[in-house]
């Protein structure tokens, strides 16, 4: 690595950075690479072998608890042969990574492993290539290990040696060919994460543990509700408090620095207490009322499938059910934070963002300055499950930096502003409808889908994203929102079934006016269309007197896809049954559930088994037990494969039955954890994980791919519990209830 | 303002500020330890938490007025990454976290826990546990790994 580089790994200073990653290549259309390699073509955007016998990756992937660097020093260590230890991994930083966009859909070892697999095999080639100059012995003859290649009389050199002479200034081939499954000594391994130990520890793991010299603490005064307008503000009487270095007023936005963390948010809810807003009733109806709303709204019925089949099958009973799910919160543990500072006209950003390349492209959009004077440094953050206020705490930080002449601004947002300012994953309205024939094959099926936008992240071609951005007085209008287009598809994902039935139409209406912000919330439409489209694959199979289990394989011919059903259905003993009736009358009835879906139609098979008991007289349900088992392709860490898929079940568990925000016509009315409560202890399933490796196959992703499967599970089984099905989320026990006794 | 001779991790340390200053500002700020975290100032999620005389309580309520007097412990004064804490050493074998941000809190919890309850069960683990909020729900991850603890704690 070029000593400017590693000086600017080393200071994080601000600076204007020129070089580029990428070459413009002019003319004709260049080979597609794999992976990421494909958008950062060159061999030392991705590593540099060090004189002191490190290794660096550079990936333009961010690490947020998922567990991304470990997966990615694994593969390279084995293209590489070098020990673990020797690999240092740099994540998202735009003045020295590649640019990999979002870290988002469980793309980050497709994306960014694959590239790091062809990068390293091809370093290890021109290594080698050096090496046998250097020894007098052809390549083919050389045996390396960790980074000494040796000759086969015994003469060596080391990749460190080497590292001068090997040059990676090059635009990578991909023409080397990684290691079969065979050779790989890391991947496929449950080695320990990176990230863990100084999170146990006590070390500077966090954007909130970055403390820089003359730093101030900001907060923001955010309008009471969406439509707030300001009116007034006593911000002298402010200045005057103890420590307050700056209070900015801009249009809506409102934020104060002070020298102590305390004094900040002192001086905080002073403002809050005394400034003046106009509001007005701008949000949409809440309740039941919300989803009558969403089926009126004026958008255009688009159909994503439309695929009759010949022969028109008559149904023998036909079935029709509408499903709801509410906004769902984020709701990181720690909300969000950013440090930013403005040096002589270049602004330096640390965040938590999940691209910081498109978060740079923002900021230059609202400041009105070149993308080249901001740089974005990736620092991680608590866990955001999508697109949380990671970014616009970055914007905050930044309008509060530009006002405090040249020292660095850390602003952490409080509980409630995380609560009311996050975009929220939609809320939606599926409505099913479908017909099986005689002999129980479903002949007709139909998806209905009405949303908001499930992507409105920065780095848009217009607009800005960034929530300050919109209350300033020269407001800059957010990007026009886009759906994400099949076949991941956005508000349609999962909603296009994987199943061989002989007649599908999948219609969605995409709501583009939403008056709450709503963007990525882990599997954006994908957790709301698995648990409308599962349950109804379980009303079908009901309606056709065939077991849940035995329906879903009669209807799926993937090899892959029926080898996950038939290991989740194995490992939880599932009891092949017929209606589906109440296994347990009494107090507390229990049932098992079953589900399947393969996340974005692309990534990860995923089928899971849920074991829940309801208490009749309070509504109260319990997921006592999850099996889920998976197919993510080719394993890299299996121990990361599973930790993500219980920790993916047991969230989902929570969405499903606690999670949704309140609001009236004016305000959100979730503001703190006691507005929204989330699993706890003593509410967890015990999640059991069946890993069905495919060494064999390319990367899968599995960061989202339990969610659907383990909502729909669950639905499923309390419908067999209780006799009674559920179709509204979340399940809280006052729902459950009126359910069960509605049917007396 | 005032000054307060704090006794953090077994040290004693000097502060000058406000004594309504809830603790969990002086810890990170003044006294730079990053275990103690800011998830939500109101003493609902538990990632602020810290020992104050070998009990758990929620740095960001508590004025440092209050605790002057007390001995103060972080996940800093268990152990550090050359000299762990059983308890540190069972959350890194376990892998008991994915962003970690609850994990000081829940380690500094179990602390308390298995000072009054060497042998706990799962349930009781579970309910010591309870007040504290894990967003990735790394919670049966938490639990092995507070067993594990307090397996090696007996031996």
């Amino acid at each position: 690595m070029s000593t400017s580089r590693r000086d600017f790994l080393k200071t994080g200073g601000a600076l204007v950075v020129g070089f580029t990653l990428v070459p413009r290549l002019a003319g004709a259309q260049p080979a597609r690479l794999p992976g990421s390699l494909n958008g950062n073509r060159r061999l030392d955007a991705w590593i540099a072998i060090e004189p002191n016998g490190r290794v660096t990756i550079f990936t333009g992937k961010i690490e947020l608890g998922q567990g991304i660097g470990t997966a990615l020093s694994q593969i390279a260590a084995d293209e590489l042969d070098v020990e673990l230890a020797r690999i240092d991994v740099v994540h998202g930083d735009t003045a020295c990574t590649p640019n990999e966009g979002q870290t988002a859909g469980s793309l980050s070892v497709e994306q960014s492993g694959t590239a790091v697999r062809f990068a390293c095999a091809e370093a290890r080639h021109i290594l080698l290539s050096a090496a046998a100059s250097k020894l007098g012995a052809p390549a083919t003859e050389l045996k390396v290990s960790d980074g000494t290649v040796a000759a086969p009389g015994g003469a060596s050199v080391t990749y460190w040696d080497l590292a001068s002479a090997a040059d990676f200034k090059r635009e990578a081939s991909a023409k080397v060919t990684p290691k079969p499954a065979s050779a790989r000594k890391w991947v496929g391994k449950s080695v320990g994460r990176r990230d863990i130990p100084k999170k146990f520890t006590g070390g500077a793991a966090y954007v909130q543990d970055l403390r820089l010299p003359r730093m101030l603490f900001g907060r923001v005064v955010r309008p009471p509700s969406p439509g707030a307008t300001l009116t007034a503000v006593d911000e002298g009487a402010v200045k005057r408090l103890p420590g307050v270095v700056a209070v900015v007023r801009d249009g809506n936005f409102l934020a104060v620095a002070a020298e102590r963390e305390e004094q900040a948010i002192r001086a905080r809810e002073t403002l809050k207490r005394t400034a003046k807003w106009t509001e007005t009733a701008s949000l949409e109806p809440s309740g039941d009322a919300l989803f009558r709303h969403l089926m009126s709204a004026t958008a255009p019925a688009h159909t994503v499938v439309d695929k009759t089949s010949p022969i028109a099958a008559t149904p023998a009973k036909t079935l029709e059910a509408v499903y709801t799910r509410p906004y769902q919160c984020h709701a990181s543990l720690g909300p969000s934070c950013a440090v930013a500072q403005w040096q002589e006209g270049a602004l330096t950003v640390w965040t938590h963002s999940q691209g910081v390349f498109p978060l740079r492209a923002d900021l230059a959009k609202a400041f009105a300055i070149d993308a080249k004077r901001i740089r974005c440094i990736h620092a991680e953050g608590a866990g955001c499950y999508g697109h949380n206020g990671a970014d616009d705490v970055a914007l905050d930080a930044a309008l509060l930096a530009r006002a405090v002449d040249g020292r660095p601004v850390k602003v952490q947002w409080m509980r409630d502003d995380e609560f009311q300012w996050e975009p929220y994953g939609s809320a939606m309205v599926m409505k099913l409808a479908g017909g099986v024939d005689a002999q129980g094959h479903v002949v007709a099926w139909s998806h209905e889908v009405w949303s908001h936008p499930h992507s409105t992240r920065p780095g848009s071609s217009s607009g800005v994203s960034l929530l300050a951005a919109r209350h300033l007085a020269g407001a800059s209008p957010p990007p026009p929102p886009n759906d994400v287009p099949q076949p991941a598809g956005g508000s349609d994902r999962n909603a296009v079934p994987l199943y061989e039935f002989s007649s599908v139409k999948v219609v969605k209406h995409f709501i583009v006016d939403a008056p709450l912000r709503t963007s990525a919330l882990r599997t954006l439409g994908g957790y709301a269309n698995v648990f409308a489209a599962e349950s109804f694959v379980d009303e079908l199979a009901a309606a056709a007197g065939v077991d849940p289990v035995e329906f879903r394989l009669r209807h799926l011919k993937d090899p892959r896809a029926r080898a996950v059903v038939e290991a989740a259905a194995r490992r939880a003993g599932w009891q092949p049954r017929g209606g589906g009736g109440p296994r347990l009358r009494g107090p507390h009835a229990q049932g098992s559930g079953f589900a399947y879906s393969r996340y974005k139609n692309l990534a990860c098979y995923c089928a899971t088994a849920a074991e829940v008991e309801v208490e009749r007289a309070t509504g109260r349900v319990r997921v006592t037990r999850v099996v889920a088992a998976v197919d993510a392709g080719q394993i890299v860490n299996p121990d990361g494969v599973v930790n993500q898929i219980e920790g993916g079940v047991i969230q989902s568990a929570s969405w499903t039955l606690k999670e949704a925000v309140g609001f009236d016509r004016t305000r959100v009315t979730t503001r703190s954890w006691a507005d929204y409560p989330i699993l706890r202890f003593d509410e967890v399933p015990d999640v059991e994980v069946v890993l069905l490796d495919q060494p064999n196959e390319r990367f899968l992703g599995v960061g989202e791919g339990s969610q659907g499967p383990a909502v729909a599970a669950i639905a499923n089984a309390i419908a067999h519990a209780t006799g009674t099905r559920l179709r509204a989320l979340p399940f809280t026990p006052e729902r459950v209830k009126q359910a069960l006794s509605a049917k007396g | 303002m005032a000054t307060f001779t704090l006794n953090v991790n077994g040290a004693a340390r000097q502060v000058t500020l406000e004594p309504d200053a809830p603790l969990l500002y002086v810890l990170r700020n003044d006294l730079e330890l990053n275990g103690p975290k800011f998830g939500c100032g109101l003493a609902q999620c538990g990632a602020c938490s810290v020992l104050v005389d070998g009990k758990e309580v929620r740095s960001c309520v508590t004025p440092v007025s209050a605790v002057a007097k007390s001995r103060i412990t972080t996940i800093e004064g268990l152990g550090t990454l050359d000299k762990l804490h059983p308890l540190q050493r069972a959350f890194i074998e376990e892998q008991a976290c994915q962003c970690g941000f609850c994990g000081s809190g829940m380690v500094m919890a179990a602390k308390a826990l298995l000072d009054r309850n060497p042998a706990p069960t799962n349930h009781e683990i579970r309910q010591a546990l309870n007040g504290h909020l894990c967003r990735c729900a790394s919670h049966t991850r938490i639990v092995r790994a507070v067993q594990r603890a307090a397996k090696e704690l007996r031996a």
